[in-house]
């Protein structure tokens, strides 16, 4: 089964969840024999693993016809794909599209991330994922997250075969409410066209059903997983350089992610106790209130920010605490709890977190409840029974939730949607 | 002729407020007595005051043939003496009739029997005083918490002069063996043992409403053939099971209480009879030795102790609670002895297993509960060891007090001395 995905991030170059998902869902799937993934990206820097998949880059793809001699394609492409892939999709440009702006090769440029135009970026996507449409055959389309709906939409209409939508978060999580209309049209515009719709946890499924009018038949969940760690990541062992107990946040400081509950819920324990300190660990748009805030509650000496981490730095910081603290306040899934767990650190979450439904072996609050939180910290750094068996079994449950068997709910919807 | 022996078990343990750690050292107080007297009123309601009126009736019907026995916690007899007084009436009018047989058991429904012996010893006297000052009677027969039994436990309860102990019939103790005759213990000869007879005790209480059973459903005329159809030698049946079987676990609507009613009419026409435990010690005599170097209970699949002490959380927490037995015993403070006997019900144990979704408990997680626990743990600890300097051991502390003790003693024997002397002389002088 030929499948063609649309998503906007892969590794190593991620921003967020998004791609680590996509990441280990498609690595899942590639273990079932006969099952063939293209996965679309707006600009892919060339060191992704594209071992198990094929990786096409949008900025790769031409919608403008430029005569280009091959010595100059595979110049420029060759680190990516076969040059004369080039060439194929230059016989399947549909329209004129000189009014955008493109380079020399006829290609539009994107930046891969979340820039300001990201509309316009969405929409660019989508024109080329017209052109990849019409060059290969595919038997099943699959967008992750909103930015790709557009795109799956258009190759669902010239494919004519059946479109998966794959919900990672949707505007009512990271709005806390407030949602962007623009944003919410595009999301319930894919939800709409699709065949078929996966939640990553049953609140966002919730979510999908309730906000987006979605027919609840075609709407499933499937929970995502995580990677085992690498031996190089389980080789990392940082010295703890103090006494103190450590008490970590992680992740980006916005709205959604309530940051806010975590500062006071440390100034609750702060305030009783000696030996504890608290790490919000990111950046974000709530950064700068954050540090105001601690500084006002007059905590800054026990109250740390680290600044934005990636790849090994954030597990070096997971191994050196003692509590990771995901106090989010809607989270479609949250995999940095299972992260954490697999580093053997006891975790609290809240139970407005996706990935409350399928752990068991960690703490479980609503986010606004610091006190209950401030209880949950004190525990696990006096406790040492409780430190441990979270410890062990956490790391127990983590080991057990697997990539392949998500990869396996996804490919039963699919041969459902195929016949 | 063969006989059934009914036991049933009554515990409701002071449930734990909401403590938190920054309540320590503040606040004393750790119960929840809004939802202990509503769980208990809810219960008494649905479950004691009907059960108990219904075992009334069938005692009378029967011109007192009808015999059944009775485990009731002491913390379960305060809570109902406080909430719902109906029940202790129910319970003493059930006494006078002569047809019911109180059992004796640890006053906090605690697992003091593996880890505090002094204390297990205090607490089973202090729960015979308090059935002898409520119903008259003086308990024969040990009934363990939760049915908790071992070599160990039984030369201690032999030790009390008990002449028999109730325990579970479990299969990986019993193997070939039947619970339906009486035993004895292999350390302790003279101690005999009743079996309860898990198959048919657990058909009552908990497949009786089970509509995927496929005994469902369960009528008294089935039941009594089931009893009927043993071979003959097995004549004793011991059904043991917790008193919220009738009206709890099993609804009103299912019928359970018209079954019991129906129960001892197709009894007494098998020539099945009622006894209680000490008339069974009477009828029966001993067939064979059962020995148990593991612990055993009625708790789950496992019948061990693991729905106490399965995890490490679990675990901790009793040692921690024990590791102030010592102290507590040293102590004079009615406070601390009272909460020390609360705090030790099996139940807080109970409410941090991981190993099976807990639906009574009154905590979200088992972590909530551990965490609940250990810090009203950790007040209380304080508490205990604000009496005395913790820098004395123990033992040297013991001696301090009874060398206090007999100081007081030896100053008012004195006292008492002079005042004689002094009276004395004031009467020669007016001579």
């Amino acid at each position: 089964m030929k499948a063609l995905m649309f998503g906007w991030e892969f590794p190593p170059h991620i921003l967020g969840g998004l791609g680590t998902a996509s990441y280990g869902l498609t690595k899942g799937m590639a273990k079932q024999p006969d099952m063939d993934i293209t996965f679309v990206i707006p600009r892919p820097w060339g060191d992704e693993d594209q071992s198990f998949l094929k990786v096409i880059g949008t900025c790769n793809v031409p919608v403008v016809r430029y005569d280009v001699p091959l010595e100059k394609v595979k110049a420029k492409f060759s680190k990516y794909v076969d040059p004369q892939e080039y060439y194929d999709f230059r016989d399947h440009i549909y329209a004129d599209f000189r009014y955008i702006k493109t380079n020399e090769f006829g290609c539009i440029e994107f930046s891969g991330r979340y820039p300001d135009n990201l509309l316009q970026e969405i929409n660019n996507y989508s024109i080329v994922a017209g052109v990849i449409a019409r060059t290969y055959n595919y038997d099943i389309i699959h967008s992750h997250d909103w930015l790709t709906y557009p795109a799956g939409i258009h190759a669902k209409n010239i494919l004519g075969k059946p479109l998966v939508v794959h919900v990672h978060a949707t505007d009512y999580d990271r709005s806390r409410g407030k949602v962007n209309p623009q944003v919410y049209g595009i999301e319930k515009d894919g939800m709409d066209n699709a065949d078929h719709i996966i939640c990553v946890s049953d609140l966002t499924r919730k979510t999908v059903i309730e906000k987006y009018h979605q027919d609840p038949r075609k709407v499933s969940t499937v929970h995502n997983a995580v990677e085992p760690l690498s031996p190089e990541i389980m080789a990392i062992k940082p010295e703890k350089r103090t006494k103190d107990k450590i008490v970590t946040f992680l992740g980006r400081i916005t709205m959604q992610k309530g940051p806010e509950y975590f500062v006071e819920t440390a100034e609750k324990v702060i305030k009783r106790t000696k030996n504890i300190r608290f790490v919000m660990a990111g950046s974000g748009d709530m950064m700068e209130q954050m540090v105001y805030l601690v500084a006002s509650k007059g905590m800054s000496d026990r109250f740390h920010f680290p600044g934005f981490m990636k790849g090994k730095q954030v597990y070096e910081m997971l191994k050196r605490s003692d509590v990771y603290v995901m106090p989010s306040v809607s989270e479609p899934f949250g995999i940095s709890p299972l992260e954490a767990m697999q580093c053997g650190i006891p975790s609290i979450i809240s139970k407005q977190s996706g990935c409350a439904e399928i752990l068991d072996k960690a703490i479980k609050l609503d986010y606004w409840d610091t006190e209950a939180m401030a209880d949950a910290i004190y525990s696990i750094c006096t406790y040492p029974a409780m430190a441990d068996f979270l410890q062990k079994e956490g790391k127990h449950e983590v080991d057990n939730i697997k990539w392949e068997d998500a990869g396996l709910k996804v490919r039963k919807i699919y041969d459902e949607l195929c016949f | 002729m063969k006989t059934i022996c009914f036991c049933f078990k009554i515990h409701q343990p002071f449930r734990l407020k909401r403590y938190r750690f920054f309540n320590i050292g503040g606040d004393h107080y750790y119960y929840d007595d809004f939802s202990n007297e509503d769980i208990l009123q809810q219960i008494a309601y649905s479950s004691y005051i009907p059960a108990n009126r219904m075992l009334l009736e069938m005692i009378k019907n029967s011109d007192g043939k009808f015999k059944v026995a009775f485990s009731v916690s002491g913390i379960a007899l305060e809570q109902m003496e406080m909430y719902t007084p109906e029940v202790i009436d129910g319970l003493k009018e059930l006494a006078k009739t002569g047809c019911v047989e109180f059992l004796s058991e640890p006053y906090a429904h605690s697992l003091a029997s593996l880890f505090d012996v002094e204390g297990f010893r205090q607490q089973v006297e202090q729960h015979t005083r308090k059935i002898k000052e409520l119903f008259e009677q003086e308990p024969k027969v040990f009934c363990n918490t939760e049915l908790l039994y071992s070599d160990e436990i039984a030369s201690l309860v032999a030790d009390m002069g008990y002449e028999a102990m109730i325990t579970e019939g479990a299969k990986r103790t019993l193997g070939w063996k039947s619970p339906n005759y009486l035993y004895r213990s292999t350390v302790e000869p003279n101690l005999k043992l009743l079996l309860r007879n898990a198959k048919l005790s657990d058909d009552i209480s908990f497949r009786f409403s089970d509509y995927s059973w496929n005994e469902y459903p369960l009528t008294a005329d089935k039941y009594i053939d089931w009893i009927a159809s043993t071979p003959d030698e097995e004549q004793l049946f011991n059904l043991f099971m917790s008193y919220e079987t009738f009206g709890m676990h099993q609804h009103v609507q299912s019928g359970i209480f018209e079954f019991m009613k129906a129960l001892q009419g197709f009894a007494y026409e098998h020539d099945i009879s009622f006894s209680t435990p000490s008339e069974v010690l009477k009828k029966y005599k001993p067939v064979g030795i059962i020995s148990v170097t593991h612990p055993i209970s009625w708790a789950d699949e496992e019948r061990d102790t693991s729905a106490w002490l399965g995890n490490i959380l679990q675990q901790e927490a009793v040692n921690k609670l024990y590791e102030l037995s010592e102290r507590v015993e040293l102590s004079q403070t009615r406070r601390i002895k009272q909460d020390w006997l609360y705090l030790q019900s099996c139940d807080h144990f109970y409410y941090m297993g991981t190993k099976k979704p807990l639906p009574y408990s009154p905590y979200s997680s088992p972590y909530e509960a551990f965490n609940n626990y250990m810090n009203i743990l950790g007040d209380f600890r304080e508490r205990v060891e604000a009496e005395f300097p913790s820098s004395i051991e123990n033992e040297e502390l013991s001696a301090l007090l009874k060398q206090i003790h007999d100081q007081e003693k030896e100053i008012d024997k004195l006292e008492n001395e002079i005042h004689a002397l002094r009276e004395k002389s004031y009467r020669k002088k007016k001579v």
